[in-house]
């Protein structure tokens, strides 16, 4: 055990140096570290809990995509109603359940609707779309009632899709802030993990996340006053009521349930003033067809009011003085100047496909991450000079072989969590600190079975080479079961949780190693050097 | 020599330096030879561990009943991350945070038992608002509501909020983990030694993580996902001291083909004793180091571990996992006579 050829020495402490060489990232300056190759430049990455920022876990309501997936088979339905004549296309297509329900005419062939209406149902595409099958189930329920059902793999992919949707206008908002290194990442079916470092205004970043910034223009109804339809509950059926926002005074609107032009048909929306009375606006420009769309509303409704809806909430309704022909517009709702800011923001990243909610969120604050950080060195200096101190008490020379093992060691681990780009959490510290106690765990095995092969009577070298070979076995049982324990914490583990497993981890791996091969090679070369009558343990 | 710089450092970094040198001065007595090198235990210990059984295994089944009883009845303080709710940390301004000022000012916002505690300097206040009914949308709101209430003087430091869906699955996945620990290690041990041995780990083990929780539930810790945490590594290091003692007893169960088995567990114990020892020393010392310097937000977790690395862990392994491989019938048939193999 004791003899190393020259070349397999070379090679522990080649390792052993390349591996720590790796940790050198995190203790030079960033502008220095810049000009060294892409691959030398890994580092650790501070822990959302040591450099301040937000952990967010969005939900994607899948019910509203279920219902948008339902809205819009109702207005097909209606659609074809309409084109064939089948029957009241208003009154006659309503959603119920998880079905849209149509009534046809009493006349018309059972034979000719069931076709025509099987036209709405439409082949699945992506990746399910060699199987043949198709997005909406048609049954004739009898008595000219026909009930037209999305299937289950159809709500699926709607739902997958507007999760993709979301994550791409979420990575537009988040690059507008202008932050670094955020990560986005999908996590299950219907969730989205955001995790955003550094962050002084975190309140920011879930108003820009939590909002829709779905965008319609719409007509108002001018038949009726908002406030009597309200009252005589009698809505007219093409027509809905929605409130205006806060600086509209919550006022009642009767709007045409029809959008006219959306927010998908803006290019670019800018904040800026109104020339007039210099109030905060947001100007924006519509693409080729949103502009002719718009033109032609504008030219056919002249003298009437449109309304500007913001999810679901009127923020202007101003009158079409003149026809609107060049494309762009502004819109003005007593904002301040943040708010048009904001706003222009999130129309020119598009509006999320379904409203979102954060269902978890963990937020830290930059002046609690900077303690932490502080702390978490502090544990390690005291917690390493008194494992240092330890060591040579009990061991003396041997103690210090111990303790340069164990300082490698520490390399070794900054060395691999660079390599990974792995995060470092305040328990993740913890973790290393505790690494620190339990590596010497190791050489204290060896040390004890040297200890006790030189009272059974062995020579100083045979005990040495038989310490090390028996306490072997041992050494590796200990520690995978503490490994095991790490990797499912890994696996069950978030954040913080997980940053303490992967320090735990990578600990465990670099012990054995240092323990066993470098603390083998000092004391091989140690023997060979000075040919000891006696072990000083 | 000017020493007015002494006086602008802080209490920790003097105490750090003044380690640093009686560090120094003990290494260097040391390796002179001017002081011996420490032994806790003395090298030809046979202290009679067999013994204990008798009062060992009743003691840890009446503590296991207690455990059982507090976590029943006393409950364990069950945090945020498994039961939902929202947890602010913030931090005053000006002065010392006035708690009774701060909680008449929540309480009037009719969001619940809303609890206040200073967490770790005065300054700094803990404030947990439980789970509001309906979406996660009330928990966000709520959360802007007791910042508004609490004024201007405080600034937030820290929020955690998580709804009752997340949190049920975050606990689902802690127990599951938790168990599936238990099994792959159980698994493990079956493959390196005989089936008594991992039995006898995997019993030591759930009194382990049973002890662990009572004291949780006595000392009230938060329980949350760094307990699960806690309770893995506890788990981890418990059974690496087991797995010492057990690779002793095995390799003495192949050299002495007629040692009695008290004899033979006594003399495993006796002779990794020195290394149990020594090894839970540096694990207590860093421990020490983070619960003493490594803030509150990891408090509870090294605490925990305190207790169940160092106390019931290296217990369980002498008094425990060891004699217990006596009633699972490892070592049966051996004659009592003490005759060693040449």
């Amino acid at each position: 055990m004791l003899y190393f050829s020259p070349w397999k020495a070379l090679a522990v402490l080649l390792t052993a140096l390349v591996v720590c060489a790796f940790a050198a990232p995190n203790f030079v300056n960033e502008k220095v570290v810049q000009s060294w190759p892409k691959w030398a430049q890994r580092h650790v990455v501070l822990g959302l809990d040591l450099q301040g920022g937000s952990h967010l876990l969005l939900e994607v309501d899948a019910k509203a995509v279920k219902k948008d997936k339902l809205e819009s088979l109702q207005q097909e339905v209606q659609r074809v109603m309409r084109e064939n004549r089948l029957g009241n296309p208003v009154q006659g297509v309503t959603i119920r359940g998880d079905s849209v329900e149509a009534r046809i005419r009493s006349g018309v062939d059972p034979q000719l609707a069931l076709t025509k209406l099987r036209e709405v149902a439409k082949p699945m595409t992506g990746l399910l779309a060699a199987t043949g099958q198709r997005d909406t189930e048609v049954v004739d329920a009898g008595g000219g009632l026909y009930r037209l059902t999305p299937t289950q793999p159809a709500i699926v992919e709607r739902v997958r899709q507007a999760v993709e949707q979301t994550i791409q206008i979420i990575e537009r908002r988040i690059n507008e802030l202008g932050t670094v290194e955020p990560t986005i990442q999908r996590q299950g079916i219907d969730r989205i993990l955001v995790q955003v470092p550094g962050l002084d205004d975190p309140e920011k970043l879930k108003k820009l996340l939590g909002t829709t910034a779905k965008l319609e223009f719409r007509m108002v109804n001018e038949a009726v006053s908002a406030d009597q339809a309200a009252q005589a509950k009698s809505i007219p059926a093409d027509s809905e009521i929605l409130k205006g926002s806060k600086a509209e005074n919550n006022q009642l609107y009767l709007l045409e349930k029809r959008s006219l032009v959306s927010g998908t048909d803006l290019t670019d929306a800018q904040p800026g003033f109104d020339q007039r009375n210099n109030e905060p606006i947001v100007q924006f420009r519509f693409n080729n067809s949103g502009a002719r769309k718009f033109a032609q509303i504008t030219q056919e409704n002249v003298g009437k009011r449109f309304a500007i809806v913001l999810d679901n909430e009127v923020i202007s309704a101003p009158q079409i003085r003149e026809p609107i022909l060049q494309g762009s517009g502004q819109i003005s709702g007593n904002f301040t100047v943040q708010g048009a800011t904001d706003l222009a923001l999130l129309l020119r990243a598009g509006a999320l496909p379904a409203p979102i909610t954060i269902v978890e969120e963990r937020t830290v604050g930059p002046g609690l991450g900077a303690d932490s950080i502080q702390k978490g060195k502090l544990a390690s200096y005291f917690g390493s000079v008194l494992v240092v101190v330890f060591m040579i008490a009990f061991y003396g020379l041997f103690g210090i072989f111990a303790n340069i093992a164990v300082a490698v060691n520490v390399g070794m681990i900054f060395g691999v969590l660079s390599l990974l780009n792995a995060t470092l959490t305040l328990p993740g510290i913890a973790g290393i600190v505790l690494t620190v106690g339990i590596a010497v765990d190791a050489n204290v095995l060896i040390y004890e079975r040297i200890r006790e092969e030189v009272r059974a009577g062995r020579t100083p070298i045979a005990a040495i080479d038989a310490g090390f070979t028996r306490a072997l076995a041992t050494i590796l049982d200990s520690n995978i079961t503490t490994f095991i324990a790490a990797a499912v914490l890994f696996y069950i583990g978030t954040g913080p949780v997980r940053g303490f497993a992967v320090t735990l981890g990578i600990g465990i791996l670099t012990t054995v190693f240092t323990a066993f091969t470098l603390t083998r090679l000092i004391v091989a070369y140690w023997v060979r050097w000075r040919r000891p009558k006696t072990v000083p343990l | 020599m000017n020493l007015a710089f002494l006086a602008s450092l802080d209490a920790t970094t003097i105490a750090l330096i003044v380690v640093v040198v009686v560090a120094l001065i003990v290494s260097v007595l040391v390796l002179t030879g001017t002081i011996p090198h420490l032994h806790v235990v003395p090298p030809d210990t046979t202290f009679d561990f067999m013994r204990f059984r008798h009062i060992s295994f009743p003691i840890s089944a009446a503590l296991s009943i207690v455990a059982i009883t507090l976590f029943f009845t006393h409950g364990l303080n069950v945090g945020i991350d498994f039961k939902g709710g929202t947890l602010l940390e913030v931090r005053t301004k000006s002065g010392p945070a006035d708690l009774g000022k701060m909680r008449a000012a929540v309480g009037t916002l009719g969001l619940g038992d809303i609890q206040l505690q200073e967490f770790g300097t005065p300054n700094d206040v803990l404030v947990r608002i439980p789970l509001q009914p309906g979406s996660e949308k009330a928990q966000q709101e709520a959360a802007d509501k007791v910042l508004a209430a609490l004024g201007s003087d405080i600034e937030k430091r820290r929020q955690e909020s998580l709804g009752q869906r997340v949190s049920g699955e975050l606990l689902a996945y802690g127990l599951i983990g938790l168990m599936l620990a238990i099994l792959a290690i159980l698994v493990y041990l079956w493959f390196r030694f005989e089936w008594q041995f991992a039995l006898g780990a995997m019993i030591a083990n759930v009194h382990d993580i049973v002890l662990t929780i009572g004291f949780m539930s006595l000392a009230q810790v938060d329980f949350d996902l760094t307990s699960i945490a806690a309770l893995l590594t506890i788990l981890g290091y418990s059974l690496n001291d087991t797995v010492v003692i057990y690779d002793r007893i095995r390799e003495l169960l192949r050299r002495y083909k007629k040692i009695p088995m008290t004899e033979l567990l006594n003399r495993s114990i006796n002779q990794t004793l020195s290394r149990s020892i020594n090894t839970h020393l540096t694990v207590s010392l860093t421990l020490l180091a983070l619960l003493l310097f490594g803030g509150h937000a990891i408090h509870s977790f090294t605490a925990t571990m305190m207790f169940g690395v160092v106390l019931v862990g290296t217990y369980t392994s002498v008094f425990i996992a060891s004699p217990i491989l006596i009633y699972l019938g490892v070592g049966l048939g051996r004659e009592a006579s003490v005759t060693e193999k040449s």
